[in-house]
């Protein structure tokens, strides 16, 4: 620890937390394309390509608008709301180490990119299967610019939660709570899709969901592992929680299933994974491996229940955004202020271990993020929808948004395709049919 | 006794089960069938092909029914079905010449009406 200190204060860069990191980064750019493959099993499959192109269109749009001005506003110093445009355009983005970091300053940003992206990808499933291809990239360029690099601001950026000293190890509050009540805003602001409530609307590949949530898992040992920004004691015990959490959640969810239909599900298991892996999300670095797994276990609840009530509801927040990210980011955030023990994380206490004052602060965290998330996504796709629709028309959405916005389909036979251009096939010779007997 | 075959868009399925439903018509087969009914082509682009999409999904229904069910099993494919554009489909009806139904033996009308359970 010493080491890596005075590593800090002599403004180093250290090569093993630059390979992890580079490495970490990796891991969580493979989150969203892993959140399309969840995601598109979990809609009909007239729907799937649509639905996974809405997260390789975060993958496009984000990136480039984090790299424009998204990193300086998260990350640049400025006022407690939001952060400069010292870094616009990557300005002064270079091999120096970012300030209380030992990896380039480049690097930093790539990471932090990375997260920008799968947070956009994540609020896409309130609005799938009936949200038009084109207004969504505008919602994708202005969202990650408008709420999520201000919510990173004020929980990474030395913003003002940061500032009052709101713990927040990876993400909690930009990225699950704030994509889990962007959601909720979309969903009421775009509509339900036509046939909700009168139709059974299915997952049509729960195998797609399982390896999605297992691609996610993984990936999720760079998210939180990596938000130490080092090797040091808290990656190293934020990765090891991520094994544990999960895995709390997920038997919980098993016994849940069991009480509820006598059976336990593949696409609750995929969603458990999810929950336990946005619980610990925000905690990773802060509580100890026992209390992690304790949070897992009890961060199945709400979830849980949510997820069971929402479908009742007049609520079209489509794949549950809300129930799997915001709701469980929240129960994490809150668990900090119970559990965070000095001994294991080097930062603070908590109200178990006597220092009631962090769950005010985490409490806070848990009033203004779902509330700036909410209205700021609320108020940005009404303005889309005033220069362009915001979703298909009913006929299209009989069609299947993927014939419809892209022009090609999942699961195509090709029988029946007629050539239309290409140059194999000029002057060549018609293929024959095999003879009939 | 009659066979009434409908061929209609996949995404009515859902309509004209419920039609059929609430029109007493039960004992339904479905099946999932490619076909082209003058609708206009899709054009579909896979990198550097394009191609028109001759054949579009759709969904085909074979209804058994006796007499006095062949109009209201035709009404109620027609209200499920129906959108209005080219493509919904067509039904046809066919002269049934003998129906058996297995578990009984029972044959022609008995095989074709429903058990009330």
């Amino acid at each position: 620890m010493t080491d890596a200190a005075s590593l800090v204060a002599a403004g180093q860069v250290n090569a093993g937390d630059t390979a992890w990191m580079l490495a970490a980064t990796a891991l969580v750019l493979l989150m969203t394309p892993a959140l399309g493959l969840f995601y598109a099993g979990l809609v009909r499959s007239k729907n799937t390509l649509n639905t996974f192109m809405m997260c390789v269109a975060a993958l496009a749009v984000a990136t480039v608008m984090w790299a424009l001005v998204g990193y300086s506003l998260a990350f640049d110093e400025g006022n407690g709301f939001v952060g400069g445009l010292g870094h616009a355009f990557l300005q002064g983005v270079t091999f120096e180490p970012r300030d209380g970091t030992t990896i380039p300053h480049l690097l930093f940003m790539a990471f932090q990119a990375t997260f920008c992206i799968v947070t956009v990808a994540l609020v896409s499933g309130a609005v799938v299967e009936r949200m038009r291809f084109a207004p969504f990239l505008v919602f994708a360029a202005l969202w990650s610019v408008l709420v999520y690099a201000v919510l990173a601001h004020w929980a990474f950026g030395g913003g003002w939660l940061q500032e009052k000293g709101t713990l927040d190890f990876a993400g909690g509050i930009p990225v699950e709570m704030g994509s889990g009540f962007s959601a909720l805003a979309a969903a009421l602001v775009v509509g339900t899709r036509k046939d909700y409530g009168r139709q059974a609307l299915l997952p049509h590949n729960a195998v797609y969901v399982l390896l999605g949530a297992g691609l996610l898992w993984f990936g999720w040992f760079g998210f939180n592992g990596g938000s130490g920004f080092s090797t040091g004691n808290s990656g190293v015990l934020a990765f090891t929680n991520t094994l544990l959490t999960p895995a709390c959640t997920l038997v919980v969810w098993f016994a849940l299933d069991l009480m509820r239909g006598r059976q336990v599900t593949a696409i609750g298991a995929a969603t458990a994974i999810i929950v336990g892996c946005v619980g610990i999300t925000p905690a990773g670095g802060f509580i100890s491996p026992g209390w992690a797994m304790v949070l897992g276990a009890i961060a199945a609840l709400p979830s849980y229940a949510i997820i069971v009530w929402r479908p009742r509801t007049r609520v079209d927040e489509t794949l549950d955004v809300l129930a799997a990210h915001g709701v469980a980011g929240l129960t994490g955030i809150l668990f900090i202020g119970f559990f965070a023990q000095l001994s294991w994380n080097g930062v603070s206490n908590s109200l178990v271990y006597g220092d009631a004052g962090q769950l005010g602060l985490q409490a806070l965290a848990v009033l203004v993020t779902p509330a700036y998330a909410f209205v700021a996504t609320f108020v940005i796709l009404r303005v889309i929808g005033l220069v362009m629709p915001l979703r298909a028309t009913e006929r299209e959405e009989s069609l299947g948004m993927d014939i419809v916005q892209h022009g090609e389909e999942a699961y195509v036979t090709g029988e029946g395709a007629i050539l239309v251009t290409t140059d194999a096939g000029r002057g060549s010779e018609v293929a024959p049919v095999a003879d009939s007997p | 006794m009659k066979l009434v075959i409908a061929i209609v868009r996949p995404d009515r399925a859902n309509d004209v089960l419920e039609a059929l439903y609430r029109a007493e018509v039960r004992g339904v087969s479905m099946s999932r069938v490619q076909g082209h009914g003058g609708e206009l082509e899709r054009v579909e682009t896979y990198r550097g092909t394009t191609v028109k999409m001759g054949l579009a999904e759709k969904v085909r229904f074979e209804i058994a029914v006796s007499e006095e069910f062949v109009q209201p099993t035709i009404d109620a494919l027609c209200e499920g079905a129906r959108t209005g554009e080219v493509g919904d489909g067509k039904i046809f009806v066919v002269a049934l010449e003998r129906a058996v139904r297995i578990r009984t033996g029972e044959t022609d009308h008995g095989a074709v009406t429903p058990v009330s359970t």
